[in-house]
C-alpha cells in the first residue's frame, strides 16, 4: 500500500512540476496546487499506513496508530488552502493589471 | 528552565496585529499604538535576554506536553539575540513607516502584517521544532505577501506573482523533507533528531535528507544558484517594506541553517560543509558582480544582501568556533544594516524623484546629512573598521584561515572591495557633482528620514566600536553552536 501511495505523490509531483513550468499562470497555480497534494499525501505514507488502531500510546497498548502525520498535514492542508486561494486572487489581479497572463511577457526591464 | 517569557515575543505581536486591525482607519491611534507596542516588546526581550545570560536557556513545553512530545520553544542566547535585533530593525521601521507609505498603504492593514511579521520572525527564531520552523516560515511569508502587494501597482503584482511561487514551492519541498526526516528518525523535535542522528551515526539517506533541507533553506536564504528569485520583488514595494524583507527574511533562512547544520547534520562535514564552502564563495562573486551590474540604486542594495549571505555561509562551511561565532556576529550586524540601507536608497528615490542612478547628480548640497549617513552605512557595509561589519569579517575571515581554506579568505577580501565600489557608486554619481538649481530641496521630508536611519547606524557603530563588550557573549554562542549536546541536554532532560 505504501509503495502504491509514493508512486501516486511522485505521479502528483511530476505533473505538478510539469503544469509549473508552463506559461500560463492559471495552469501555474494549478502545478502548485497538485505539489502540495503530493506532499500531503507523502507525509502520511512516510509513518505507514495502518487502519483500526487508535492513536494512543500506553504502556499496555501495543497496536496503534500514529497520530502526529495527521496533525501534520491538517496544518499543512491549511496552509496551502490559504497560499492557494491567495494566490489565485493574485493571479487574476495581476493579469488584469498588466493584460497578460503569460509569464514570458511578465518579466519586466531594470528601472520600474 | 521552564519558563513562559520563551513565547512571549511571538504572543505580543501576534495580539498587537489582531488589535490593530480594529481601528485601521485611525491612523493617528493605530501608529502610536504599534508605536507603543514596538518600545514595549523591545524593552521586553532585552529584559529576556538578560534574563537568560543570567540563568541560562529558557524553555517552554507548550500544553504541558514533555520535551520530545509536544512543541517546544527554546529560547537560547542565539535565538533571543536574533529576536532583538528584529526588533531593533522592527523598532526603526514602525518609525519610517508613517514618512514613507501613503494613506492607502497605511490604512491597508500595514501595521498589522507588520506585526505577523515580526512574530512570525521571532516565531522562527525560537521555535525548537522543526514543523513548527515551516509553520512559522508560513507566518512570516503570509505577512510578506500581503506587504509586497500592499498599494496594488502593476509591477508589485507582476513581481509578487514570481515571489509567492518560488516560497510556495521551497515550503513544500520543505514539508517533504519533514516528511523524510519523520520516516527516517521518527520525530520532530530538533534536540531528538539530533540526539538520534547522534546515536545511529550519520547514514547516506540522513546526509541527503540533510541537503534537501539545505536546499530548501538556501531558496529562502537566496544562495548562489538559488538567488535570482530574489532582487527584483525586493525593490518593488514601499522601502519601509523592503527594508523589513531585506533585514528579516533571508536571514531567517540563514539562521535555519545555521541551526541545522550546528545541530543536526554535523557528522558528515566533508560533504555538507565543504559544499558550503563552494556554495558561499559563488554567491559571494555573483551577488558582487550583480550589485555592479545595475544603476539602479534599489537593486544596487537588495543585490547586495547576496553576497552578505555569501559571508555568513562561509563561517557555517568552515565550521569551527571562529568561524560559527563570526556568523552570528554579521548576521545581527546584516540585519541592522542593510534595514538602514534600504531606508537611505528609499529616502533617495522619494526625494531625487527616481531610482535612476544617471539621473541625479550633486544632492549633498540639499541633503549633507543623507549624504553623510550613505557614506558611513557604505563603510559599514564593506567592513571598514571601526564599524562593525570589520568585526564580523575579521571573525570570519580568521575563521577560514584557521580552517585551512586560504581561497574563501581572499574571495571574502575581493568581494568586500567590490561591495565598496558598488556603494561608493551611488556616492559619488548621486550625491557628488554639480548642483541642480532647478531640483527644489525638500529639507523637511529629508530630516523625518533621517531619524530612523541614524538610529539604526548609532547600533552598527556600537557593535563596531564597543566590539569588547560583546566579542564573549557571540563566542560563547559560537562555542555552544559547536557543540550540539550543550542545545539537546537542555531541551531533553528538564
Amino acid at each position: 500500500m505504501e509503495i502504491i501511495m509514493s508512486i501516486l505523490a511522485g505521479v502528483l509531483f511530476t505533473t505538478g512540476v510539469y503544469n509549473l513550468l508552463q506559461k500560463q499562470l492559471l495552469r501555474i497555480v494549478i502545478g502548485t496546487a497538485l505539489i502540495s497534494h503530493g506532499a500531503h499525501l507523502f507525509i502520511l505514507t512516510m509513518s505507514k499506513l495502518k487502519r483500526g488502531a487508535p492513536p494512543i500510546l500506553d504502556y499496555d497498548i501495543k497496536d496503534y496508530a500514529d497520530p502526529l502525520p495527521q496533525a501534520l498535514i491538517l496544518t499543512s492542508i491549511v496552509i496551502s488552502f490559504g497560499v492557494t486561494s491567495l494566490l489565485l486572487v493574485l493571479a487574476y489581479r495581476a493579469s488584469k493589471e498588466n493584460g497578460t497572463d503569460n509569464m514570458e511577457k511578465l518579466r519586466g526591464n531594470e528601472n520600474d | 528552565m521552564i519558563s513562559n517569557l520563551a513565547v512571549l515575543p511571538i504572543v505580543i505581536p501576534l495580539i498587537a496585529g489582531i488589535l490593530a486591525t480594529l481601528f485601521h482607519k485611525k491612523l493617528s491611534v493605530v501608529r502610536i499604538f504599534s508605536q507603543i507596542i514596538t518600545v514595549l516588546n523591545t524593552v521586553m526581550v532585552a529584559y529576556i535576554l538578560w534574563y537568560i545570560h543570567q540563568n541560562g536557556t529558557v524553555i517552554l513545553e507548550s500544553g504541558d506536553w514533555m520535551a520530545p512530545f509536544g512543541i517546544v520553544l527554546v529560547g537560547d542566547m542565539l535565538s533571543m539575540s536574533l529576536v532583538l535585533t528584529t526588533n531593533i530593525v522592527a523598532l526603526a521601521s514602525v518609525f519610517f513607516a508613517p514618512h514613507s507609505l501613503n494613506q492607502k498603504q497605511e490604512e491597508f492593514y500595514f501595521y498589522t502584517f507588520y506585526f505577523l511579521l515580526v512574530s512570525g520572525v521571532s516565531g522562527a527564531f525560537i521555535t525548537g521544532d522543526l514543523f513548527n520552523l515551516f509553520v512559522f516560515f508560513e507566518v512570516l511569508l503570509m505577512a510578506s505577501y500581503a506587504m509586497i502587494i500592499l498599494g496594488g501597482g502593476k509591477v508589485q503584482l507582476r513581481e509578487s506573482i514570481k515571489y509567492v511561487l518560488i516560497n510556495l514551492f521551497s515550503s513544500m519541498l520543505f514539508v517533504t523533507t519533514v516528511a523524510f526526516i519523520y520516516s527516517v528518525v521518527g520525530t520532530v523535535n530538533m534536540a531528538q533528531i539530533a540526539q538520534r542522528v547522534g546515536e545511529e551515526e550519520q547514514t547516506g539517506i540522513l546526509t541527503t535528507i540533510g541537503i534537501l533541507l539545505f536546499f530548501v533553506f538556501g531558496t529562502k536564504a537566496a544562495l548562489f544558484p538559488l538567488y535570482y528569485w530574489l532582487p527584483k520583488p525586493y525593490i518593488v514595494p514601499n522601502p519601509v517594506v523592503s527594508a523589513l524583507f531585506g533585514a528579516l527574511l533571508t536571514k531567517v533562512g540563514i539562521y535555519s541553517i545555521v541551526r541545522v547544520f550546528s545541530l543536526i547534520f554535523v557528522y558528515e562535514t566533508d560533504i555538507t560543509h565543504q559544499l558550503f564552502i563552494w556554495i558561499a564563495g559563488f554567491t559571494l562573486i555573483f551577488g558582487a558582480i550583480g550589485a555592479l551590474s545595475t544603476n539602479n540604486i534599489k537593486l544596487v542594495v537588495a543585490y547586495n544582501i547576496i553576497p552578505a549571505v555569501g559571508f555568513m555561509l562561509v563561517g557555517i562551511g568552515v565550521y569551527n568556533s571562529t568561524g560559527m561565532s563570526g556568523t552570528v556576529y554579521y548576521l545581527i550586524h546584516d540585519m541592522i544594516i542593510k534595514a538602514a540601507l534600504f531606508f537611505i536608497v528609499g529616502a533617495i528615490t522619494y526625494l531625487a524623484g527616481t531610482s535612476d542612478l544617471r539621473k541625479m547628480q550633486g544632492l549633498i548640497h540639499h541633503y549633507p546629512l543623507l549624504g553623510w549617513l550613505l557614506f558611513i552605512s557604505a563603510f559599514v557595509l564593506a567592513g571598514i573598521p571601526p564599524f562593525s561589519g570589520f568585526i564580523g569579517k575579521l571573525l570570519l575571515l580568521q575563521g577560514a584561515v584557521e580552517a585551512d581554506e586560504i581561497m574563501i579568505a581572499i574571495i571574502g577580501l575581493a568581494v568586500s572591495l567590490l561591495i565598496l565600489l558598488s556603494m561608493m557608486r551611488i556616492f559619488i554619481r548621486g550625491f557628488w557633482g554639480e548642483k541642480d538649481e532647478k531640483v527644489v530641496a525638500n529639507k523637511a521630508a529629508a530630516k523625518k528620514f533621517v531619524m530612523p536611519i541614524a538610529f539604526l547606524l548609532i547600533f552598527s557603530i556600537v557593535l563596531g566600536v564597543g566590539a569588547e563588550w560583546f566579542i564573549p557573549g557571540i563566542e560563547s554562542i559560537g562555542n555552544d553552536l559547536m557543540n550540539p549536546a550543550i542545545y539537546i541536554e537542555s531541551v531533553l532532560k528538564e
